[in-house]
């Protein structure tokens, strides 16, 4: 192992001057909880680590009834879930920060280094998508706002440019009648990859679907966002058979692979079943609302 | 989950004043503060950290090796290769829990010399200032390989067109092959039997290569000294068959090796062979100082001996009225790449808790491009329960009658033969499953469902041998009335303080008056290692040993001091008195004050080779909770039941068979490692080889049994192993007792499961 340069920007110019500097041999540094790990696995040959987590903006967490959610890139899951006015207004997202790691990593890990980290089996990405969040990425050409499902481009791999970094994420604020939910499926109950997972949003009125989101986790190259499954629904009631058809498409819809944690049936087989059981959570949570 | 506590049910009829009860261990103040030294704390001057490069092919030859780079990058101080190492002359052999093996395989499986067979293998070892340096180094030895095709399975590695690992391998029977070992036992008439049987139940069954998964990596610090002697500080559950081992790799005198036991942080068997030690020394040999080599968790999985998969036919009878008639089976275990897999055990346990008048037990120990097997908990038992418990369940069912009772009806006693020869002495198999039958899990209904799935439960039943072999101990008295205590067995699960409270006994003195101590190989008398469950058996034996001889040295120097014949000196609950005279009367601690000025210190020794082990029965109840949807299993309750023989420590009996069952949960579910086509590990690291967390488990609850081993001076049987047998077994039956469906494959994984509901009839 090399020698690396180790660097603490207060900044986002700071960093992105320094990004632009070290092009791909650099990374930001979050919660440090896949990076460092990554590291010491050989997975990148860096001269530089960027630490953001003194970067005021990368730290920002509020969050109105009017203007909804900003989550600063560095900020660790522990304070999300801690701040109950969050946790009550967004239910997916809360799911996903309470079962990234375990206790000890969630004091650590970031939501915006899940998204970075590109994973296929991010169990933040799906629950992100579901609450239509967006990104929020400088670099030296100036700022852009990304809807979450366009940031995965391939394992590991997003569509940020070399230089720029993710600054926030900021998800909308929900209405009356929302109900989101995150589940996943591991062999065992904590510590664990997800084989699959599912995120997915309801938006009730007057007891029909106006609106509704699903995206997969695990069961593709990136995190999947299962447009039509969501859509399936719009305008018709939640009823037992409707979900099962959004459920049946999000199982068409991905396209896994089989390893150590799942073979291709089986993990096809985990997105009609989890799909199912969140959109039912998520539709109890909306009534709940109301 | 369950939190009650059960009081242990105690069948013994001898009261004691330390053994049995639960003081705080000796070790205790160094383990919660961190002061406690493991092999990876000690760092002595000039100290060189080196890294093993290993095998990326399950099976190749190798054409060269090129270290120059390596040999050539700043700070690097040496290198070395299997051309460094030693031929072993000629049916030299070690043992290392497993039976003895061939020096050459030892050798070969430390640093490969002319083939690597498994992914893994360690080719070469680089030793330099700092790890850093070490790791890059071995990244620049090049090694030309001619990659063969592996074979990674016993019924595949025995077929007729199977890749040959050794080409010197052979047996009368396969001529060369990939067996290593064919055995038969065989007791009664197994047709005759198989046509009484009103019922026959006959299944097969596989399971997967798991680690023992201890938490403390495998590490090594040696040092050739200017003077030639070399010393080495690790992490070993058997120092003296390890410095024997070694001596006998690097063709020197046993008395040159000195071995010092560091702290474990677990082992269960997987920490006896030789790995990347012979390599630190051949290191140190060229540069004169210590190098230390600590393994990463993908190494200890890639590189060090996990315990067999295996393929297990069992067929079984029995008649109307429940009396099991006749019973087969076939065990195939894989060996990994070198001969010795733990099958031997396997074969010799597998229907030893019933009395079956008519058995075959057939084992084949066949070699593979895995890991060379290690001894793991009850090595090989659990593999053949796995299939045996589930067939029982099965006849039971058949024929209508409890599980429990069944197993009650037909349980080894007194007298009754193993198909392997001997004959069971003294044994609780009967006790152990009555208080299994009475306990308030089995007599309770099932546990209701958490989370709407379907529940079933299962039992299941086990013996296991023990072991007894060589312990020495020395006690020396200290002028407070305290003692010193030596001993060569390192302390894997608290029996630093079994073995002292064993010696407190004997002088009447408290377990805190007794001072353990793990001594290094120079130190104490030959020592065999801690595994087999002997240890509080056997060294404690020597430290009993140890304590009578310092007992009737005080009744001498007592009666010496009065002026009375010894004889006429008793010394009870620490208590020195003359039996004719009241008078005459003191303390220990009065005596120890004046030992000096009477005589002279008075130290103890004990050594011994008992042969009276005790074998033990384990049987556990499991309720169990399936999504039927996803196949995944929760464990809703658990009780273990074991035959202690006599408790000397309750807590740490408890905890043996608490870790093993939560390792048997493991085991059962989720473990496994996962090889790709190529025979590469995909999932060397413990977030994909899925061992339980603390979430994935109800409380344990356990009872001990003691019916007194009367081989042993407190009854002590063994008590580190036989409860890894049952639970895989019983988890196994308690998943057909809630969705119907018989699971022949290990681990029994969400995949499988929800398969095997899926394809049922």
């Amino acid at each position: 192992m090399n020698s690396i340069d180790y660097i603490r920007p207060t900044t986002v110019d700071e960093a992105v001057s320094l990004l632009a500097k070290y092009k791909e041999k650099a990374r930001v540094l979050a919660g440090g909880t896949d990076l460092i790990v990554q590291m010491r696995g050989g997975r990148y040959q860096l001269d530089a680590v960027i630490d953001g987590k003194h970067i005021e903006e990368l730290n920002q967490l509020t969050y109105s009834k009017e203007n909804g959610l900003v989550i600063g890139a560095a900020v660790p899951c522990h304070k999300i879930y801690g701040d109950e006015n969050i946790a009550s207004a967004y239910p997916g997202i809360m799911d996903s920060a309470t079962l990234i790691g375990g206790i000890q990593i969630q004091g650590r890990a970031s939501l915006g280094g899940n998204l970075m980290n590109a994973a296929p089996s991010a169990d933040a990405i799906p629950a992100l998508i579901a609450h239509n969040a967006v990104a929020n990425i400088v670099g030296a050409n100036g700022t852009r706002s990304v809807p979450v499902e366009d940031i995965c481009s391939g394992p590991g791999r997003t569509t940020l440019d070399t230089g720029e970094i993710l600054v926030s994420i900021s998800v909308p604020a929900p209405s009356k009648g929302f109900g989101a939910r995150y589940i996943r499926f591991i062999p065992r109950n904590e510590m664990d990859i997800a084989v699959a997972g599912a995120g997915v949003s309801v938006q009730l009125k007057n007891g029909k679907i106006e609106a509704a989101r699903v995206a997969l986790s695990s069961v593709a190259p990136t995190p999947l966002f299962v447009e039509n499954a969501g859509n399936s629904l719009v305008g018709k009631e939640p009823s037992d058979e409707n979900i099962q058809a959004a459920a049946n498409l999000a199982k068409e819809a991905a396209t896994p692979i089989t390893d150590m944690r799942g073979t291709v049936e089986f993990r096809k087989h985990l997105c009609e079943v989890l799909t199912r059981r969140a959109l039912h959570t998520a539709v109890e949570r909306a009534r709940e609302e109301n | 989950m369950t939190t009650t506590y059960e009081p242990n049910k105690v069948l013994s009829n001898e009261e004691f004043k330390v053994v049995g009860t639960r003081p705080i261990r000796p070790d205790g103040a160094d383990k919660v503060t961190g002061r406690a030294q493991y092999g990876a704390d000690y760092n002595p001057a000039d100290l060189l950290y080196a890294k093993v490069l290993r095998s990326p092919h399950a099976h190749a030859r190798i054409k060269s090796i090129n270290v120059s780079k390596a040999e050539s990058l700043k700070g690097v101080l040496a290198v070395v290769t299997g051309a460094d190492t030693i031929a072993p002359k000629k049916g030299e052999s070690a043992d290392f829990g497993l039976g003895p093996q061939p020096m050459k395989y030892l050798r070969d499986n430390a640093i490969a010399t002319d083939k690597v067979l498994y992914q893994g293998h360690a080719v070469a070892a680089v030793a330099a200032q700092d790890v850093h340096t070490a790791e890059e180094a071995v990244n620049l030895i090049e090694v030309e390989y001619e990659v063969l095709e592996p074979v990674l399975t016993a019924p595949e590695a025995m077929a007729k067109t199977a890749p040959i690992l050794h080409p010197d391998l052979t047996t009368d029977e396969f001529g060369n092959s990939n067996v290593a070992d064919h055995f038969q036992h065989k007791m009664g008439d197994i047709d005759k039997g198989f046509a009484e049987a009103d019922v026959i139940v006959e299944r097969e069954f596989d399971t997967a290569t798991v680690h023992q998964g201890y938490i403390e990596p495998c590490n090594v610090t040696a040092l050739w000294n200017d003077d030639d002697r070399i010393h080495v500080w690790l992490s070993t559950q058997g120092p003296f068959q390890y410095r024997d081992a070694l001596a006998l790799a690097l063709d020197i005198p046993q008395s040159r090796v000195k071995v010092t036991p560091m702290e474990i942080g677990g082992g269960f068997g997987g920490k006896f062979p030789l790995y990347h030690e012979l390599a630190a020394v051949l290191l140190s040999r060229k540069t004169r100082r210590p190098v230390k080599i600590v393994m990463t968790r993908a190494e200890v999985f890639g590189g060090t001996g996990p315990t067999s998969g295996s393929n297990v036919k069992v067929k079984m009878g029995a008649t109307k009225d429940g009396r099991i008639v006749a019973a087969k089976t076939e065990l195939r275990f894989e060996a990994g790449a070198y001969p010795g897999s733990p099958v031997g055990a396997a074969g010799m346990t597998s229907f030893a808790a019933y009395d079956i008048p008519n058995v075959i037990v057939d084992g084949y120990d066949v070699v593979v491009n895995k890991p060379k097997a290690g001894a793991y908990r009850a090595p090989g038992a659990p593999n053949a329960a796995f299939g045996i418990e589930q067939v029982i369940d099965e006849l039971s069912k058949e024929i209508g009658v409890d599980p429990v009772e069944f197993r009650l009806q037909n349980c080894a006693k007194e007298g009754t033969r193993r198909a392997d020869g001997p004959i069971h002495p003294k044994v609780g198999g009967i006790e152990t499953l009555e208080a299994l039958r009475d306990h308030d899990h089995y007599q309770s209904p099932l546990t209701p469902a958490k989370n709407g799935g379907k529940v079933g439960r299962g039992v299941a039943f086990g013996f296991w041998f023990n072991a007894g072999l060589q312990s020495t101990a020395t006690i020396s008295v200290n002028g407070d009335g305290t003692v010193n205590l030596v001993e060569g067995s390192p302390d894997i699960g608290g029996s630093r303080a079994s073995i002292s409270m064993q010696a407190a006994e004997v002088l009447g003195i408290s377990a805190d008056e007794v001072k353990p101590k793990v001594a290094d190989t120079d130190s104490i008398g030959f020592s065999f290692g801690t595994g087999g469950s002997r240890t509080t058996f056997a060294t404690g034996w020597a430290a009993y040993e140890a304590a009578n001889d310092v007992k009737s040295q005080l009744i001498e120097r007592a009666a010496t001091i009065w002026g009375v014949d010894p004889n006429s000196v008793e010394m009870e609950e620490g208590v020195l008195r003359s039996k004719t005279d009241t008078e005459l009367s003191m303390t220990f601690k009065e005596l120890s004050a004046q030992l000096n000025d009477t005589g002279g210190p008075i130290i103890g020794r004990g050594s011994v080779n008992p042969a009276g082990v005790g074998g033990a029965f384990a049987a556990n109840i499991v309720d169990t909770e399936i999504d039927p949807e996803t196949g995944k299993v929760d464990i809703l309750r658990f009780t273990m039941v074991q035959d202690a023989g006599k408790a000397i420590h309750p807590s740490y009996v408890e905890g043996q068979m608490q870790g093993a069952s939560v390792q048997g949960i493991g085991w059962a579910l989720n473990e496994e490692y996962y090889y790709s086509e190529k025979g590469t590990i995909d999932n060397s690291s413990f977030l994909d080889y899925r061992m339980p967390t603390s979430l994935d488990l109800p409380m344990i609850d356990t009872v001990i049994v003691e019916v007194a081993n009367p081989g042993h001076p407190y009854g002590v049987r063994g008590v580190g192993e036989v409860s890894l047998i049952t639970p895989q077994a019983g988890i196994a039956n308690a998943i057909t007792d809630a969705v119907g469906v018989r699971l022949e494959s290990m681990p029994m994984k969400p995949s499988v499961v929800l398969d095997a509901i899926n394809n049922q009839g």
